[in-house]
């Protein structure tokens, strides 16, 4: 760890002042469960961490009249699992939260910190590796010929392969949820799918934000199709460990018909994937063996796999269905 | 036994006697030890490369930087004399890596430079300013490569007995002649012992003497190796480790900390402290080594093996070889005539292996016992009764009878708790509620019974209690308890009233603590200790049948024995080894193929069970550790550099406790009067032995599918489907 100046604003504007001043020496710090470990693994080096801890960001967790949600940034992975209205309306939601890291991180992570958490690619994490183009710009991807079964199918490029690891990105995707940012040019709000970006030739530039922007809440809609849903989360432990893949799915189902389907799929990808032909395959038809089956088989459409990660396609159609069963009461 | 007073406490349920000090923080680990003024902590940097020389150090930053006393590389550290010593846990053939002494590079993650700081966070700072640029030069990275070049363990194996080439008979003709065959090749990766301790010291030189706090299982070799490294006299070293945060095998050499913390300290002339990251502790500690292992069994009809060859392949490093017997327990196992082994090392660029919980017997055993249940499967047989039907209570490598064997009580005790019987022998046939399929296995374990010289005071004081020492290690198995309970019996005091000590040089010398042998021999030294100093309490009144306690208050002052013990010829007259059965029940995801391990369910002969607590614990670890390498563990090394990849514990899987479902160990009635005054034969390793086979052959058993590489990861399960 490098030493750097510990900055503990009480309000927005200055927290996002300190970002604004300067582009590479200024880090955030929320929960600090992924930051401490960067910065201990000198993976970070701030000259300045700002703190969002004191009261900066505001940690409610709301529910609208009509089902919407609003998490302050600040909410912990643990309250929002928790919360009535998230468990009852947005059971997708709960269990992407509840199959998270461990009950220790949980309680400290906030969800705000948790869809900008960097990728867990072993390359990236260990800095006595040279060739890491996200790390260090230029270097090469050490990943793409290396260890990568943990690594994306989709969306990668020739220079970065690295998935987001986030659990609970994946059912806000499906679910068309936003991000309520805060930024030296004021506010605006955009959806959780365009947060991040694709690495294409700079996979170190990872998300939308600009400097000291900050995200200040994430607003999920009211969603009838949420309220019978599932993440199903497909991993080497039974806890404690991140998605070889994932699925949220979502099915608003009337008299046997499908009205509307959400899939999203997480560990494929340098974000989450929004399945879109899962979805239009689903949608009007019949929920029945046969359409899920159907559906399902489109779920790794254009995936690119490595040889280290050959067996994810398969896996994707598989979990998939599964999901869609699940959700469809179709064992 | 002696024992006049209370009931027998050995073979009882006693709670660990260190339990409380644990659990209330009360245990001083290594890296905890205050040293007395001016303590600082170092912070090691590694290297990047497999092989090559360092071209360029650039220390001016680091050394500018805060709170730097100094940084220490292959330019300025002090030339040491790394006097020849190898102790019975080194290597015999190779010699050590001579730390911050010339600018060669061996491996990634060796020890290049050392910064030493007033606090530890200036010392990591200054340890990442650092500059180092190498001159890389060829190197052997890929196992693949390694295995190409692979040879004999050598001449210094040989001469302990680990040839290489074994066997008895031909084993090549009677497997062309047997009416069933079965060959396969089995896959181990890299593991990591991964103790929750880091590997850690502090050192402090006093007046030319060196005192070490260090975490290891074997205080002595510690002290043997720093006085060979500087040159000094054994007893100007003296090291102390009273508490061991696991170590599964990690604790049984000494590692860069140990030499690191020594050098500097002696550099700063000041105390210093230096703790292995956890990623270090996957570049600098040893681990057990990758090996492909093939079998071929031959058959008749009825199961009897007529014909076993076993050829295994493990890495090593360049500048040591590390060798295992991995493949004796093929010789021994079962009855068979024909038998041919064939043991190779590989090396490569990578830091040298050391032995992990069971070495060798966990890798050849599973690779036998995987094989077996495919040969049961080619026979259409219980693979229990294939075990069964080549039992033998004769050690057919040597001639010489098992001093006891009781495989076969094993497999009907286990057996029947698991509930063998209601297996439906065709594969794929059961599931459970959820609709996943259910399979079972079964193997064999097996761990030899040794014993070393042990030796072991017993000081008994005027008011009627008394401490036992011994130099010997406690990293979790329960020594400290198992000791006070032979201790207390043999002296016939109260448990309250008996104190042991152990993890200090200035004790009397215990083997290290590792290969099952502790209890038989630093227990048979224990025993010996307490009945000699009891008889001398006793006949100073003269009288036999007296009180101990009572006595001691008598005579008013300290009685003393230190008593050394060694093994007599048993182990030449008979062959000694624990036997176990293991039984797994896995539940397979018919479709995201995920395998869960609801139950795994043991019965072991292992003689006498001095703490049946203890000894449940010790074996249920080693079940879970037997998991972790069927279903999750692996160091994986990039092929293309040697760099271990995942070496963090977010990225090497052991077992959560949310893996683990129901453990059932038991232990089968044994007496062995051969084996050593105690009668005990082992239970530390055994443990893990066996239970990776059980899990891939009841994976099997579940999906018809063989994962003949670990870990059995969803993939290979889905590979074995799609194919
Ligand atoms: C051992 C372990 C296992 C894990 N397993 C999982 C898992 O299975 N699934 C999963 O989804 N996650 C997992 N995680 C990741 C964990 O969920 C994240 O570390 C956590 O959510 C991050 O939240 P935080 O508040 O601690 O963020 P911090 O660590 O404080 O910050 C993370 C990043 O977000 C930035 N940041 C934080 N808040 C804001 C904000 N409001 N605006 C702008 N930038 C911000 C920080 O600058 C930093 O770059 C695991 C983590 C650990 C340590
Ligand atoms: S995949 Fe991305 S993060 Fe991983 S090594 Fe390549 S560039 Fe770095």
């Amino acid at each position: 760890m490098r030493p750097f100046t510990l900055e503990r604003p009480h309000d927005i504007a200055t927290a996002v002042a300190f970002g604004a001043a300067d582009d590479d020496q200024t880090d955030y710090i929320a929960g600090g469960t992924d930051m401490m470990q960067l910065l201990t693994d000198d993976i970070r080096r701030p000259g300045r961490l700002v703190s969002l801890g004191d009261g900066v960001l505001d940690d409610r967790i709301e529910a609208a009249p009509d089902g919407a949600l609003r998490l302050g940034a600040a909410a912990r992975m643990s309250d929002v699992a928790d919360h009535p209205a998230v468990r009852e309306g947005f059971p997708l939601i709960a269990e992407a939260l509840l199959s998270s890291a461990s009950a220790q991180v949980r309680n400290m992570a906030t969800v705000g910190g948790n869809l900008l958490q960097r990728t867990r690619c072993a390359y990236f994490r260990d800095p006595g590796v040279h060739g890491c183009n996200k790390r260090a710009p230029g270097t090469g991807c050490a990943a793409r010929d290396g260890v990568n079964r943990m690594l994306a199918v989709l969306g990668g490029s020739e220079h970065c392969i690295a998935t987001h690891a986030s659990d609970f990105a994946v059912p806000l995707v499906a679910l068309d949820a936003v991000v309520r940012l805060s930024g030296p040019g004021g506010e605006r709000t955009i959806p959780v799918e365009e947060l991040h970006r694709l690495p294409g030739d700079s996979p170190h530039v990872e998300t939308v934000l600009v400097p000291g922007e900050l995200i200040t809440a994430i607003e999920v809609p009211a969603s009838r199709a949420a309220r019978t849903s599932h993440y199903l989360k497909v991993r080497d432990r039974e806890s404690f460990e991140f998605a070889l893949v994932s699925a949220a799915v979502a099915l608003d189902t009337d008299g046997g018909r499908i009205r509307e389907a959400r899939v999203a799929m997480g560990g494929v990808g340098p974000k989450p994937w929004r399945m879109r032909g899962v979805e239009r395959a689903l949608a009007g038809a019949a929920c029945d063996p046969a359409v899920l089956r159907a559906a399902a088989a489109r779920a790794a459409d254009g995936t690119a796999p490595r040889p280290g990660n050959a067996f994810k396609p398969e896996l994707m159609r598989r979990t998939v269905l599964r999901a869609l069963r699940v959700v469809g009461g179709q064992p | 036994m002696t024992s006049t007073a209370a009931a027998s406490v050995v073979g009882q349920p006693v709670s660990r006697v260190d339990g409380p000090l644990k659990v209330a923080g009360g245990a001083t680990y290594a890296a905890e030890f205050d040293p007395g003024p001016g303590l600082c902590h170092g912070a090691i940097v590694t290297s990047t490369v497999a092989s090559g020389r360092i071209a360029s150090i650039d220390t001016a930053a680091a050394e500018a930087a805060p709170g730097v006393v100094a940084v220490l590389t292959h330019r300025n550290a002090p030339v040491l004399p790394y006097h020849e010593h190898k102790g019975l846990t080194d290597p015999p053939e190779g010699e050590r890596i001579h730390l911050l002494q010339d600018d060669r590079v061996r491996h990634q993650g060796q020890p290049v430079a050392l910064a030493v700081a007033e606090t530890l966070e200036e010392a990591v700072y200054a340890a990442s300013l650092v500059r180092v640029s190498y001159r890389p030069e060829s190197a052997v990275t890929a196992f693949s490569d390694a295995v190409a070049h692979a040879v004999p363990p050598g001449p210094r194996y040989r001469d302990r007995g680990l040839e290489g080439d074994g066997g008895r008979g031909d084993a090549d003709a009677a497997l062309g002649a047997a009416p069933v065959r079965i060959e396969a090749e089995y896959v181990m990766p890299r593991l990591n012992h991964n103790p929750i301790e880091p590997h850690g010291t502090v050192a402090r030189w006093s007046e030319g003497e060196l005192t070490l706090w260090d975490k290891t299982q074997w205080v002595d070799n510690v002290r043997a190796e720093m006085a060979a490294v500087f040159g000094l006299p054994p007893d100007r070293v003296r090291v102390v480790s009273p508490f061991v945060g696991g170590a599964f095998g990690s604790g049984l050499r000494p590692w860069a900390n140990v030499t690191l913390a020594a050098m500097a300290s002696r550099h700063v002339d000041r105390p210093v402290k230096v703790v292995l990251t956890r990623r270090q502790m996957f570049g600098i500690t040893g681990y057990r080594p990758r090996s492909t292992h093939r079998v071929a069994l031959g058959a008749d009809r009825d199961g009897q093996l007529l014909a076993i060859r076993h050829e295994g392949v493990s890495e090593t490093s360049t500048y040591e070889t590390y060798a295992e017997e991995q493949l004796g327990s093929s010789e021994y196992l079962y009855a068979c005539r024909d038998v041919a082994t064939r043991y190779r090392v590989a090396p490569r660029n990578v830091q040298t292996p050391n032995d992990m919980r069971g070495p060798g017997k966990v890798t050849g055993v599973h690779a036998l016992e995987c094989a077996m249940d495919e040969l049961a499967a080619a026979l259409d047989m219980d693979p229990v009764e294939l075990r069964l039907r080549n039992d033998t209570i004769v050690d057919q490598s040597t001639g010489v009878p098992f001093s006891s064997r009781s495989l076969r009580e094993c497999y009907q005790a286990a057996g029947e708790r698991f509930g063998w019987s209601r297996r439906n022998p065709r594969p794929g046939a059961m599931r459970d509620e959820r609709g996943r399929l259910v399979g079972y296995g079964c193997a064999s374990a097996t761990w030899p019974a040794m014993r070393q010289a042990a030796e072991a005071r017993a000081r008994l004081l005027p008011d009627g209690s008394a401490v036992v020492s011994s130099s010997s290690s406690d990293m979790g198995p329960g020594t400290y308890t198992s000791m006070t309970q032979v201790a207390a019996e043999t002296l016939g005091l109260p448990l309250e009233r008996v104190r042991f000590e152990l993890g200090d040089t200035r004790m009397p010398t215990a083997p290290v603590h590792g290969g099952s042998w502790t209890m038989a021999s630093l227990g048979s030294a224990v025993q010996a200790a307490c009945a000699e100093a009891r008889r001398r309490a006793l006949a100073e009144i003269g009288r036999a049948d007296a009180d101990l306690a009572a006595v001691l208050r008598q005579i008013g002052e300290p009685v003393e024995a230190t008593v050394r013990t060694e093994p007599g010829d048993e182990l030449r007259r008979y062959s000694a080894h624990s036997f176990g059965a293991v039984f797994a029940e896995v539940a397979v995801d018919p479709d995201l193929c995920t395998v869960r391990v609801p139950r795994l369910v043991g019965a072991y002969g292992v003689g006498r069970v001095v703490n049946p607590k203890t000894a449940r614990s010790q074996i249920t670890g080693g079940m879970v550790m037997g998991m972790g390498m069927a279903l999750t563990e692996r160091t994986e090394v990039d092929p293309r550099d040697a760099r271990p990849v995942n070496s963090s514990l977010a990225d090497y899987l052991v077992p959560v406790n949310a893996d683990v479902g129901e453990l059932d160990a038991v232990f089968v009635d044994e007496e062995d009067p051969h084996v050593n005054p105690l009668g005990v034969k082992g239970l530390g390793e055994i443990g893990t032995v066996g239970v990776a086979a059980a899990i891939c052959n009841a994976v099997y058993h579940a999906t018809g599918r063989r994962v003949r590489e670990l870990p059995v990861t969803v993939e290979r399960v889905l590979g074995a489907a799609v194919r």
